[in-house]
Parts: structure tokens; sequence; C-alpha cells
């Protein structure tokens, strides 16, 4: 059909990525469950209007009542009526570094989850499976923590400045050249925040009259970026490069709107890793895709970065290709290194070019010094140019904790979506009363887990979301395994019928071999 | 032994619709209006299959005797 040959002409490793079909009767009953859920809101909505019971969340003034009303829409009935009741599950507090085990502090709600009390105890020990912290650095001991309490002693916490007025100190020139050669790339640039990295340089690279081609599933930021910017928007179906290809044809052929000019520019916005289905991105056809289009390509990494990839260089070294093909390579500090902020790599003209025209560069307070020295600490440690292994070990660690992990609970019979290589491990869940479940049955045997619902997935495709790290040792993954499998055969949680369903986007031929199954 | 786990099974069936159909999330007084207006329809459906349903297959009983049994009488009113 097109120019990518499938016996893995362009894929040195087998692509091996999942997403079960929902079973039928799993979906009735979830539609069964979310229309008695929804039912019992309109009753208590009318409750609350006739003054029956007692209004606890946000209304409008008296006066206001005759206003256009503002918390009459889907979204804010959602979250009075369903998401209070399972709410418990999310922003649990933690009291202690979020390692492979974590404390949390306990809470009890008596009036139903509006308002949370403390109890005073603080649960302690719990693995924690929720925490982006694939490499394991988030630590309280260690060469990242005594560097960084050196520099905290050095140069104090405040920066007091933005990069471009007199906050550039030393401590970053050196992280930039530092990431640089990490990435394999010319030039880097710091900033102070991941979000703000996507939200704000997008907007400095296009503008009106050029042309984003952004996944389905890409992150609020990647979606702000472009929103921001002032471009046209299109998107592509998750992963599907016959999609992206149509798109681009249609754009190359057309042009703009209404004066059929060519586009002044196209960007494509992918991500690494995506975090909420565990896919990873078919970068040789996109790279290719790109070449024979004349577009560019940027590459959000804030998954990938440290966590796929022979010595940790992300998902560009997964896949073993040059990252001169890439032309801006994003990423975030947050995940891998166990510190905040995000990057961006490229060329050597494109990164002094956002040096000056990009909105967080010249407004945004720059970095903390100990958090960059955390980075420049974790960076060398995984390069392997502090002059131990154990960044080395670390990488493969995650690779084998991941290999492991996936395959027990694929075994047991959970859905599991994503990439096999992928530490993100999604496990489906469906059903609303089953999320609240869960992350309280976890809690309940020690394990923390995150659960996710509604505003970031599809209403019916409720998961948990498991990361793995580096830091979880074998005994701490079996002793996880064993709870999930206790929790899965009390909640009837294992759906999955064994049957690998072959990806949509091309034909299922015997010659494919990204299909395979073990 | 037997009741016990039967016993058991039974409660996990329970928990089962209770995930199912969200009343666990209910608070007591949503879950008491949620099962009585339950118990109330199945009992209304139960209560009119039993009266309703020996009627309905006792005459569609007799419409198929009539169909295949008409033969059988007159036979029988020929030998009479």
């Amino acid at each position: 059909i097109n120019h990518i040959v499938h016996n893995g002409g362009l894929y040195k490793r087998p692509f091996n990525e999942a997403f079960e079909e929902t079973p039928m009767l799993v979906a009735v009953l979830t539609y069964v469950g979310y229309g008695v859920l929804t039912l019992f809101g309109y009753l208590r909505d009318f409750m609350r209007q006739w003054k029956i019971e007692k209004c606890q969340n946000a209304t409008e003034r008296e006066e206001q009542k005759d206003f256009v009303p503002l918390y009459q829409d889907f979204e804010n009935f959602y979250n009075r009526n369903l998401y209070m009741r399972i709410r418990d599950s999310w922003n649990r507090p933690i009291c202690s570094v979020p390692g492979a085990k974590v404390d949390m502090m306990e809470r009890v709600s008596h009036d139903y989850n509006w308002t949370f009390t403390y109890t005073g105890r603080v649960i302690k020990g719990i693995i924690n499976m929720g925490s982006y912290n694939y490499l394991g650095f988030a630590q309280k001991a260690g060469t990242c923590q005594e560097a960084a309490s050196k520099v905290l002693s050095q140069y104090g916490a405040g920066v007091c400045s933005t990069r471009q007025e007199m906050g550039n100190l030393d401590k970053h020139e050196e992280l930039e050249k530092l990431v640089a050669r990490f990435l394999g790339v010319e030039s880097a640039m710091a900033y102070g925040m991941g979000f703000a990295t996507n939200s704000m340089n997008i907007p400095a690279l296009v503008g009106k009259g050029c042309l984003i081609l952004s996944d389905e599933l890409n992150h609020a930021s990647l979606v702000l970026g472009a929103r921001l910017s002032g471009a046209t928007i299109r998107i592509f179906k998750h992963n599907n490069m016959q999609s992206l290809e149509k798109l681009l044809k249609d754009a190359i052929v057309h042009g703009q709107p209404r004066t059929r000019r060519p586009w002044k520019k196209i960007l494509i916005l992918v991500e690494g890793i995506y975090s909420m289905e565990g896919s990873i991105v078919r970068l040789p056809e996109v790279i290719a895709l790109k070449k024979k289009y004349k577009s560019y390509l940027y590459l959000d990494e804030a998954h990938s970065i440290g966590a796929l990839g022979p010595s940790g260089r992300g998902v560009v070294e997964y896949f073993g290709l040059s990252p001169e093909d890439v032309d801006v390579m994003m990423g975030t500090f947050t995940k891998s290194f166990g510190a905040a902020g995000g990057y961006i790599g490229g060329k050597k003209e494109l990164i002094d070019y956002l040096r000056t025209y990009s909105h967080s560069a010249v407004y945004a307070t720059s970095m903390s010094p100990p958090v960059v020295e955390q980075i420049i600490t974790s960076v060398k440690c995984i390069m392997g140019e502090d002059g131990t292994t154990v960044g080395e070990a670390r990488v493969q660690q995650l690779a084998e904790n991941t290999r492991y992990f996936r395959r027990r609970l694929k075994e047991m019979g959970f859905i599991i979506y994503g990439n096999e290589d992928s530490p993100v491990v999604p496990l489906m869940l469906y059903m609303p009363a089953k999320i609240g479940a869960f992350g309280r049955e976890m809690l309940k045997r020690n394990i923390g887990v995150v659960v996710v619902g509604f505003p970031a997935t599809p209403i019916i495709e409720s998961r948990a979301r498991f990361c793995l790290s580096a830091a979880h040792t074998k005994e701490m993954l079996d002793t996880a395994l064993k709870e999930i499998d206790e929790v899965g055969d009390l909640l009837q949680l294992k759906y999955s019928r064994h049957r690998l369903v072959p990806l949509l986007d091309r034909p299922f031929d015997e010659t494919t071999y990204e299909e395979t199954e073990d | 032994m037997d009741i016990k786990s039967m016993k058991n099974y039974l409660y996990w069936l329970y928990c089962q619709f209770e995930l199912i159909t969200c009343s666990c999330l209910m608070e007591p007084w949503e879950k008491l209006l949620f099962y009585t207006f339950n118990i109330t329809m199945l009992v209304t459906v139960l209560y009119t299959a039993y009266i309703f349903v020996p009627v309905h297959i006792s005459m569609a009983f007799q419409f198929f005797l009539h169909l295949f049994g008409n033969q059988h009488e007159n036979t029988v009113s020929i030998v009479k």
C-alpha cells in the first residue's frame, strides 16, 4: 500500500502492542452502573435545588441565579455526583520521599467524601506503584542528594529572576551542555516546568499559516501549546500511520483552507510513551513519513526518556534511529531524573532562537540550583560518567521489571493495554464502582495505586495505572502481584479472553511480525 | 462446611451485584430506595408470572392439542 515495508525494514525489533477489545457484557454492565448513578445524580440535584438536602458544592450566589448557569454542564454534574463518591482514591497526602515505598497520612471522611479529617496515624511502607519514578532517583540519601545539598548550601534555593535577566547560572549552562551530550543533539535548553516547556514553546515555533498534526491522545500541554500558537490543528488517530499519511497528503495537495497556498510549516506532534495507554509511538514510520512529505517532528519524551533504550536515552535509541532525524526533542526531568522541569533539544540555530523568543525563557523563573544539580548528577549516573555502573544497572532493572510485571499480569487474565516494553501499565477496570473499590482494597493491602476515570480516559474505559520503577525489587513486585491477583478475584477484574486482536491499522497477514504473540 | 462455603459464595455474589449496580457507593438511604424499588419490581414481575404463566401455558397446550387432536376426535365419533 505504502512505502513502509512490513517485514521489519524499518523496525529492527518486534513491536508488540495490544489493546484488547472491551467484552460486550462488561460494556453493557458498565453502562448500567453509570445509568444508575446518573439517575441518583438527578435525584440528588433535585433535592439540592428544592433545599431538601444541604448543598455542599459550589453554586452561584442568590443574586446570580438569573445569569447564565455555571454548573449545569456534564462535567460539573459528573463532579458533584460521581467523582465525589470515589474521591478518596485521589489527592492522598504522602509524607515521605516517593521512592519504592512511601508513607501516607491516613484520613477518613464522615460525610461521604465532602470533607476529610486526618486520624493522625501514618501508614508506613506502602509499596508505591503510582509515582513516575522510573529509574528510582527519588531518594533522600545517595550521591544525588549529597550533591544537591552541597549546591543548596552554595547557591541557595531561589534564583529570583528569569533566564534572560539575572537568572542564568553557570549550573544551567553546565546542565544544558550535559543534556545535549546525553541526547546526542547539538544544543539543548532547560526550563523550570515540564508543562510550560510544551505550552510556551510550541507557540514560538509555529504560528498562523502553519499546520499542526497532533495525535488523538496527546497530553494537555501539547494541546494547549498547539491551540495557543494559532496554527490549524488536525488530529490523526492514535499511533495510526495510515491516518497520518492521509492527512499529510491532503495537506500537501490542498494547502491552506481558503487560499490554497502551501502551508508555511507542517509540524507533527507525538509523544514517546503515551501515559494513559502505555503505547509507544511508531517512530521509524513517523520519521519516514516526515522525510517523504518534508515536515517537522516534535517528539515529547516525557515518559520515555531514561525509561526506554539500552542505555536510557529514550525512544530514539530504543528504535535504533539517529537523533538528528527528530527536529525538536522535548522531554521532562520529572519522571526519570527525580527532579522537576523540562528541556528542548535540537539544532543550535533552533535552540538559540528559542532562547530569545520562547515565553518560558523570557518570563518564567529559571530552575532552582539544587534541582539542577540533582538532574546533573542523575544524568551523569545514567551515562556512567560518575565511574560506577549504577545507572546501567538501573536501566536494565527497569526493563526486567517491566517485562516480568506485564507478563505476570497478562497470565493472570487482566486486560493490559500498551506496548510490551513500556513501564507504564494500564489495567482496565471499566465499571465505576470498581474504580473506587480497587483503590481502597489496594490501600488496605498496603499498595498505593493510581486509578483513572472519566475526564482523563473515555467514560467506559477507566483503568488503574501502574508505573514501574527500577527501585522495585522482585520481592516487592511479587507481593504487589499477589495482592493484585487477590483483589482481581475479589472484584472480578479478570476480563481477558486471551485473544490477541490484530492492530486494525493494517490488514493482518502472516508476514507481519509486528503482531506476534509469545 | 458446605453451608459456610455456600454462605461465602452468596455473599460474594451479593458483592458483585453491589459493584455492578454501584450500590456500594451509595449512601444508606439511597441504597434503601434502590433496593426497595428493585425488590418491588422483582416481586411484581414474579407475581404476574405466577398468575398468568400457567393460564397462558395451558391455553397454548389446548391450542396445540386442538390442532393435532382434531383427527383423534373424528376417529372417535366414527367408531361411536
